[in-house]
C-alpha cells in the first residue's frame, strides 16, 4: 500500500522561506502541508539541533538561535500540516510530488505549490579537495550550530562571502583553533559593499566584530588569497596557499604559504537549488550576482506556471532575512490566487511588507555579490584536479572532451560520465558550466543543467517494496 | 551511549549525526570514490553530495542525515 495524500498547498521546504509561506497561507484558511528532509523546520540558517540536545545558551554560539526557536514555535501552534524527514524525489506539472521517509514511500497532490528548496554551496574545486577532512563552509555552519561539533582541531578556513568569516567566529567562540582565515576578496572589496550593508547595522557590526576577533585570536587572515592545494594521506594535513590577482587568479610567480591542519572549511558562494521549478516547467533566467539560473518570478513570487510560487534563496542568494519576508508575499499570493483573500486586503497586508523585503534586498544583495567568484579562480583547478567527486572525472578529461568535439554540457556529461553519480551533478555542476562557458562564450550558451528524478538518491529497499508498478511515478522526460 | 564500529565500540551523543560521532573518534574516512577508490568523508552535511554513505544495520545511509542510535552496527569505508 502506498499512502497517497491531498492538500490545497505543498510548500516544498521548511526554511525561512517555505515555513513562513505555511504560516501565512495556513492564516488564510488554506489546508498546507509542509514538507521537508530534515527533522524540524528552520532550513540552513535555523537549523534546530538534535532533539535530544539541550542547548543551554543557544543565542552564545549563534545569534539567530531564538529566530528559529519562534518560527517553529508558530509553526506548532498553526494548522500547517508539518511533515519532516521526508526527501523529495520526484515532482511533476499537474503537482504531483513523491517523498520517502520513515513512512515509505508516499504521494502528495495539490492546487497549488510553493518551491522554497534554498540553496547548495558552490566549491571551486583545487588538486587534494575531495581527501576528508576538506568540508564545505555551509557544512562548517551546520556542525557549529545544529550539532554543537568542531570540524577539527585546527581548522583553516577559506574562500568567499560572509560566511567565512562567521564560520572562522564560530569556531573561536566554541573554543576551537584556526589555522589561517583565507579570504580570495581583498579588504576593498568588503569596503565598496559597506555602503550597501549600512541598512543592517546590526549585521554590518557583527562583521565588523568578527574581524576584530579573528584578528585578537591571532590568527593569520590573507586577504586576496586563494588555497591551491590540499595535501595528506588519508585525511587532510596541510594547505597551501598563494595570493590572487583582482580577477583571483592565483599568483603562481609568488611562493605558495603551507598551513598545517587537519580540517578545511572552504566555500565559494551558493547556488540556488533549482531542480523543483526546473522539473515543474518554469521559467528560469541566469543571474550570476545572484548565485546562477533561477526562477523567473513576478513581484508576487508567482512563477510562468499557473499556482506554482518560488521563495527564498531558491529565487536568487539573498539570505534569511529576505526568505522570511518572501515566504510570506508567497503565501499570502497562493492564498489570494485561490480566492481566500480579497485584492483590497491582499494590497493591505502586503504593502509594509514588500517596503521590508526591498530594504532586506539591498542588504543581501551586497552578500551575495561578496560570495560570487570572479572567473579567475578557475585556475586553481588544474588539469589534474577532480572536479565530479561521484565519478573521478578531472579537468583534463572534461577538457578532453571538448577538444574532441563536445558541443555543449550533455554531450560532456555523456562521454565523460561527469554529473552522473549519485549527487546528480549537484557538487560538480556549476565548476562544470563555468569551464564549458568558457569555450561556449558565456553561461547562457552553456544553457542550465538538467534537471532529472529522482531528485534525491531513493534506496532500492523503498522502490522494491509492497508496490504496484503503476505506483511508481515515471520520471518526466529530461528538459533543458 | 554506545555503538559498534567495524568491530570497536565508540561512545556517541544521543541524536547527534552518525558522521560527527565518528569524526570525534578519528573516523573520517566514510566512502571510497566509486571510480578511483579514494577515500572520502563527510563534505556538505546535508544530504546532497552522498559522500558520506556508509553501511549501517546492513543498510546503505547517508552518515550526515543519521542520527545515532544505541547499539547500531556500521561498517565504514567499504560502500562506493
Ligand atoms: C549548508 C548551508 C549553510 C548555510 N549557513 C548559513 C548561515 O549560517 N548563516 C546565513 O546567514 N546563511 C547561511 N546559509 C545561506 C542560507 O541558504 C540562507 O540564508 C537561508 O537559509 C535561505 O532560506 P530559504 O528558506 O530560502 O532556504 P533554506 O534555509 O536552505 O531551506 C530550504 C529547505 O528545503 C529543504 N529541501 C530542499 N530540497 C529538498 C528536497 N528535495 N526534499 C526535502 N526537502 C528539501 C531543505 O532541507 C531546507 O530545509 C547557508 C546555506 C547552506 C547551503
Ligand atoms: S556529507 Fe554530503 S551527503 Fe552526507
Amino acid at each position: 500500500m502506498t499512502a497517497q495524500h491531498w492538500t490545497d498547498l505543498l510548500v516544498l521546504g521548511a526554511g525561512p522561506a517555505g515555513a513562513s509561506a505555511a504560516l501565512a497561507a495556513a492564516e488564510h484558511g488554506m489546508d498546507v502541508v509542509l514538507l521537508d528532509e530534515a527533522a524540524d523546520a528552520g532550513g540552513q540558517v535555523f537549523r534546530a539541533p538534535p532533539k535530544s540536545f539541550v542547548v543551554a545558551n543557544g543565542k552564545r554560539i549563534d545569534p539567530d538561535f531564538h529566530i528559529g526557536a519562534s518560527l517553529r514555535d508558530r509553526l506548532a501552534a498553526s494548522r500547517v500540516r508539518k511533515v519532516f524527514e521526508r526527501r523529495v524525489w520526484f515532482v511533476a506539472p499537474g503537482f504531483k510530488v513523491s517523498t520517502f521517509g520513515p513512512e515509505g514511500l508516499e504521494f502528495w497532490t495539490a492546487k497549488s505549490v510553493v518551491v522554497a528548496s534554498g540553496t547548495y554551496e558552490r566549491v571551486v574545486p583545487m588538486p587534494g579537495w575531495t581527501l576528508p577532512g576538506v568540508i564545505g563552509l555551509g557544512a562548517a555552519t551546520i556542525l557549529l550550530k545544529s550539532q554543537q561539533a568542531l570540524p577539527g582541531e585546527t581548522t583553516v578556513v577559506a574562500g568567499c562571502g560572509p560566511l567565512v568569516a562567521a564560520v572562522a567566529v564560530g569556531i573561536l567562540k566554541a573554543g576551537g583553533k584556526v589555522g589561517a582565515v583565507i579570504d580570495a576578496a581583498s579588504p576593498g572589496d568588503w569596503a565598496r559593499a559597506l555602503p550597501s550593508m549600512a541598512v543592517r547595522p546590526d549585521l554590518l557590526l557583527r562583521g565588523l566584530g568578527w574581524v576584530g576577533r579573528i584578528r585578537l585570536a591571532g590568527v593569520p587572515l590573507l586577504f586576496r588569497h586563494a588555497v591551491v592545494e590540499v595535501r595528506g594521506g588519508d585525511s587532510v594535513t596541510e594547505i597551501m596557499a598563494r595570493p590572487v590577482d583582482n580577477q583571483w587568479r592565483p599568483r603562481w610567480d609568488v611562493p605558495a604559504r603551507a598551513f598545517q591542519c587537519d580540517a578545511l572549511a572552504i566555500g565559494h558562494g551558493l547556488v540556488p537549488a533549482v531542480e523543483l521549478t526546473r522539473l515543474l516547467g518554469a521559467e528560469h533566467e541566469f543571474a550570476a550576482e545572484r548565485g546562477g539560473w533561477v526562477p523567473k518570478v513576478d513581484e508576487d513570487c508567482r512563477t510562468s506556471e499557473p499556482c506554482l510560487y518560488a521563495a527564498g534563496d531558491c529565487t536568487g542568494i539573498s539570505g534569511a532575512a529576505p526568505a522570511l519576508l518572501q515566504g510570506r508575499l508567497a503565501g499570502l499570493t497562493a492564498a489570494l490566487d485561490d480566492d481566500r483573500m480579497a485584492p483590497e486586503a491582499f494590497a493591505q497586508e502586503t504593502s509594509a511588507l514588500r517596503r521590508k523585503l526591498q530594504r532586506a534586498r539591498t542588504f543581501g544583495a551586497a552578500s551575495a555579490r561578496l560570495m560570487t567568484p570572479s572567473p579567475g579562480l578557475l585556475d586553481t583547478v588544474t588539469p589534474d584536479t577532480v572536479v565530479c567527486r561521484c565519478e573521478d572525472v578531472t579537468r583534463r578529461e572534461i577538457e578532453a572532451a571538448f577538444e574532441a568535439g563536445a558541443a555543449d554540457l550533455n554531450q560532456v556529461k555523456a562521454w565523460t560520465r561527469c554529473g552522473m553519480g549519485p549527487c546528480q551533478g549537484r557538487m560538480c555542476g556549476d565548476t562544470a558550466a563555468a569551464l564549458a562557458a568558457l569555450r561556449l562564450g558565456g553561461r547562457e550558451a552553456v544553457g542550465p543543467w538538467t534537471a532529472r528524478t529522482p531528485i534525491r538518491p531513493v534506496p532500492m529497499e523503498t522502490l522494491i517494496g509492497e508496490y504496484d508498478y503503476e505506483d511508481i511515478p515515471k520520471p518526466a522526460p529530461a528538459r533543458r | 551511549m554506545e555503538i559498534r564500529v567495524d568491530g570497536r565500540r565508540i561512545s556517541a551523543f544521543a541524536g547527534e549525526s552518525l558522521a560527527v560521532a565518528l569524526a570525534a573518534e578519528g573516523i573520517l574516512h566514510l566512502r571510497a570514490s566509486p571510480q578511483a577508490g579514494t577515500p572520502r568523508g563527510m563534505f556538505c552535511m546535508m544530504g546532497v553530495c552522498q559522500e558520506c554513505v556508509i553501511r549501517v544495520d546492513g543498510r546503505a545511509v547517508n552518515a550526515c542525515q543519521e542520527p545515532v542510535r544505541d547499539g547500531m552496527t556500521v561498517i565504514s569505508g567499504t560502500l562506493k
